[in-house]
């Protein structure tokens, strides 16, 4: 980690000398030239530090055409991360958050994705909806905390499920296993997020399916997030330079996404306004 | 005169060295020259009988010696004083010293415990890598590791005795609480609750670090080892499978109630007390039930680790009020009956007086008149009586809750002296808007959450040391506080209550009129709790941990940034840079 760090100190600095002789920059960057990004080393199909997950290929992306490469600062994606790593200074740029996501001032989101239902295709679970019978025989995975479980209390099904962890042991787990269990039988169903579910239905080892969750009456909670890229709070330059490089580059990143298996909502991406509220944002103590 | 107390001390010591065990700690806790483990005594009372300083000479109290403890985040608990020796914690990576009380050299290190933990574990430590100190028996010192790992050291040589993983901080549960030892057992919590860890406390021997049991919060009865009379005095607060029945499916699995508290032992009853934290998820939505037996406060026998009584606070949080704030045991007057009483200070704002042989809820009054989530607790049940517009729910914004989520007072332990019958409580003033659709991202998965924004509560103020009457459920004084009284508080028999400030005033009231009579600024935040011993001169210290940090160094320096500055609060957080950075310190104070 400590190397890692180090490393990335010193390409930063080596970056920033070359680029400052560059001419031809992204309207809207006034911030420093590298390009700084804070991510998770082990979560795929996000990040990973050997650059593997589709926000190292939209880091890379966008770094080129600033003239310069992605460096990087790890951190566990998990309480603490914007903290540590952004608020720290460490880095600049958070590429993936959700639009309106209150740690961080967001860009204009570029793509929005859903919850899904995840299933084996020739199996017996095949559920496209809420109502679904099938629902009260399933063992249903869910992670926990994510909105899913407010469906499944609703329901009334909190006794068919089986929970996984939100935040795993990063050494040796990876957040595909919920998937993985599908398509192994251990699970009859699961319900995850887009990204996650695309990624690893993908590369299953029977043929899986991932179906987009439908809203549900009584259920106030979203199943559907737009997703922007975050910066420190006050760093509104770079904000309008990321807006300027979403634009520009709204085909390739949309090419990236797919490749990764990324289940896209259509619809208007608009961006949260700001908002000004009293108080300090509190952490929970312990 | 001096000499010889010195000397008719060491020898008690050098005879209870020899008796080890059980009667070991009983008999040094009784020593007020000394202070052996994290509370003072086992009835957790940080009261001190030394008496050289008093209300009349207390303004000429002065530095006498520091000490740098090297590390820059939160110092919360306090060191021990055993013999003529010192032990300082600090926080991550908890390195431990030795100090040496005798001089010429006075703070000399006579060793350095110096762990290697693995860095990553800071990233799951929830709020800043604190750790709440050591304890000490058998010749050994006791230190709870943020990786999990509870260590035995040899006090005179630092070397590891032994060494057990108690926590897997992997899955996000680490310690940060102070080891507990009650007769030849050493008790350890967990923290980690907000990763949906199931809290559990367990017993490991003093001897070889072999474990003896472990009590779950929650979960089928067998693992949270009830019992056959468990709740028999009060079978209305619950007794069989409330551990399963009170959750949905199986999220008691993952259901928080970690343990990361101060814990207190009766020797009569055999009965030690804790509190279990909020119960997780985070959603209260997606948990409905009264989610037993989180937010509860537990007695159980120390050498079968089994729970005689239980008693839940806070039924299904929906504040994260985590029940784990310091048990004190104290005999009282109780409407002119003696009661062996528990007085627990919680989160939730209530002061709790129970009867400790059975539970049995005697006095639950709001130690901070500004608490406004329940208008009471109704003492046939025991249940709180909610105020329907500040339960925290799904769609529902709910504002000015007070107190906020840190709790009208957090771990910082309060004191008991009895000679005035008080407890000095060091309060949050501290009130919030819960926004439970505020959209959350962990793992690259989006979620609602909640978010808390904290403001100070009426009058502006976010904090107060106050005196208050268990017997009757009533402040007694209250001296208000700039920002949250962060640090524990000491009493001594010469009616003086010390406690620190976010500032890093160290201060000593009047323990009869609040009044303060001095105070000395030390070199960053106080969130560490005052002890005071005699040193091997024969003169009187008191002695205290500065180094800003917990939820004062995270929750409030790190939540400043761009959010909503001049709407108040963020004004008079922001204040808390003016006045202090962080840095670990012990300072040591006597009179000249």
């Amino acid at each position: 980690m400590k190397r890692i760090m180090v490393v990335a100190v010193v390409l930063t600095f080596a970056l920033s000398l070359a680029s400052a002789t560059r001419a031809q920059q992204t309207p809207g960057q006034a911030a420093s030239a590298a390009f700084r990004v804070c991510a998770d080393p082990n979560n795929l199909p996000y990040s990973n530090d050997k650059l593997e997950g589709f926000e190292n290929k939209i880091a890379a992306l966008f770094a080129k055409d600033l003239g310069t490469t992605a460096t990087y600062t790890w951190w566990p994606d998990r309480r603490g991360f914007i903290r540590n790593t952004l608020r720290a200074n460490q880095c600049d740029v958070v590429i993936g958050v959700p639009n309106g996501y209150d740690q961080v001032r967001w860009t204009t989101p570029y793509y929005r994705s859903s919850y899904a239902f995840v299933f084996v295709k020739e199996g017996k679970f095949r559920v496209r909806s809420w109502d679904d019978e099938r629902l009260r025989h399933a063992r249903i995975g869910v992670i926990a905390a994510t909105p899913p479980a407010d469906a499944l209390i609703k329901k009334g099904l909190m006794g068919n499920v089986a929970a996984y962890r939100l935040t795993i042991d990063y050494t040796t787990e990876y957040p595909g296993k919920i998937v993985d269990d599908v398509a192994a039988g251990k699970i009859d169903l699961a319900i995850v997020w887009g990204p996650v579910a695309g990624y690893f239905a993908k590369k299953a080892a029977v043929p899986v399916e991932v179906v987009a969750v439908p809203p549900l009456e009584g259920v106030p909670v979203p199943f559907t997030y737009a997703i922007s890229m975050g910066v420190r709070k006050r760093d509104k330059d770079r904000q309008e330079q990321l807006e300027a490089l979403l634009r520009k580059h709204e085909t390739q990143i949309r090419t990236i996404l797919v490749e990764y298996g990324v289940p896209l909502v259509e619809g208007p991406l608009v961006r949260k306004p700001d908002e000004e509220k009293r108080g300090v944002v509190g952490e929970r103590y312990q | 005169m001096r000499a010889t107390v010195w000397v008719a001390g060491f020898l008690v010591l050098v005879l209870v060295v020899a008796a080890y065990g059980s009667q070991e700690l009983l008999q040094l806790q009784t020593d007020d020259k000394q202070w052996v483990m994290p509370g003072k005594d086992y009835s957790q009372t940080r009261f001190s009988t030394l008496s050289q300083i008093n209300p009349r000479n207390v303004k000429n109290l002065r530095p006498a010696w520091t000490f740098s403890t090297g590390t820059l985040r939160g110092h919360e608990g306090a060191p021990l004083v055993v013999g003529d020796t010192m032990y300082v914690h600090t926080s991550f990576p908890n390195n431990v010293y030795a100090l040496d009380l005798k001089g010429p050299d006075v703070g000399r290190i006579k060793w350095a415990y110096l762990p290697k933990q693995d860095p990553s574990v800071q990233a799951v430590a929830c709020c800043d890598n604190v750790n709440r100190g050591l304890s000490f028996a058998d010749g050994k010192v006791f230190l709870s590791q943020l990786d999990g790992h509870l260590v035995a050291l040899d006090a005179k040589t630092g070397k590891e005795a032994w060494k057990v993983q108690n926590a897997d901080p992997k899955v996000g549960a680490t310690m940060t609480s102070a080891p507990h030892i009650y007769k030849d057992k050493v008790i350890v919590g967990v923290s980690g609750g907000e990763f949906g860890v199931r809290g559990h406390v367990t017993a490991y021997n003093v001897k070889d670090g072999q474990q003896v049991w472990r009590a779950y919060s929650m979960g089928p009865d067998e693992d949270l080892l009830l019992a056959d009379d468990f709740n028999q005095a009060n079978p209305h607060f619950g007794q069989r499978k409330q551990g399963t029945e009170t959750w949905q499916g199986d999220q008691w699995k993952t259901g928080g109630g970690t343990t990361w508290g101060w814990y207190a032992f009766d020797p009569q009853l055999n009965l030690f007390y804790y509190g279990t934290g909020n119960p997780s998820t985070w959603n209260p939505s997606q948990r409905p039930g009264d989610n037993k037996w989180s937010m509860t406060i537990f007695a159980r026998d120390v050498d079968t680790g089994k729970a005689k009584w239980g008693y839940q606070m806070t039924p299904w949080d929906a504040w994260d009020y985590d029940g784990v704030n310091e048990m004190i045991l104290a005999d009282l007057k109780i409407g002119g009956k003696p009661v062996k009483a528990l007085v627990h200070f919680d989160r939730n704002g209530f002061g709790y007086t129970l009867d400790r042989t059975n539970g049995s809820l005697l006095v639950a009054e709001k130690f901070d008149p500004a608490v406004n989530w329940a208008t009471g607790v109704d003492k046939k049940t025991g249940r709180p009586i909610e105020v329907a517009a500040m339960r925290t729910e799904a769609g529902k914004n709910s504002q000015g809750v007070c107190p906020a989520a840190l709790g009208s007072k957090d771990q910082q332990p309060a004191s008991f002296s009895p000679r005035t019958s008080l407890f000095y409580v060091p309060t949050n003033h501290v009130c919030m808007d819960y926004e439970p659709f505020e959209v959350k991202y962990t793992a690259g998965q989006p979620y609602v959450g909640a978010t808390l924004r904290m403001f100070p509560g009426p009058g502006g103020h976010m904090g107060a040391v106050i005196a208050w009457d268990a017997a009757t459920g009533k402040i007694v004084w209250s001296n208000k506080e700039r920002f949250s009284a962060w640090s524990g508080t000491l009493v001594t028999a010469t009616d003086l209550v010390f406690y620190g400030t976010l500032e890093g005033y160290m201060k000593a009231l009047d323990a009869k009129t609040g009044k303060e009579l001095w105070r000395f600024k030390t070199p960053s935040g106080i969130i560490g709790n005052p002890i005071t011993y005699i040193g091997p001169d024969g003169k009187q210290y008191v002695a205290i941990l500065s180094g800003v940090g917990g939820w004062a160094g995270i929750g409030l320096a790190a939540g400043l940034e761009g959010d909503s500055e001049g709407l108040g609060a963020v004004g008079a957080y922001k204040k808390l840079a003016e006045y202090t950075t962080l840095g670990g310190v012990l300072t040591v104070f006597s009179l000249p």
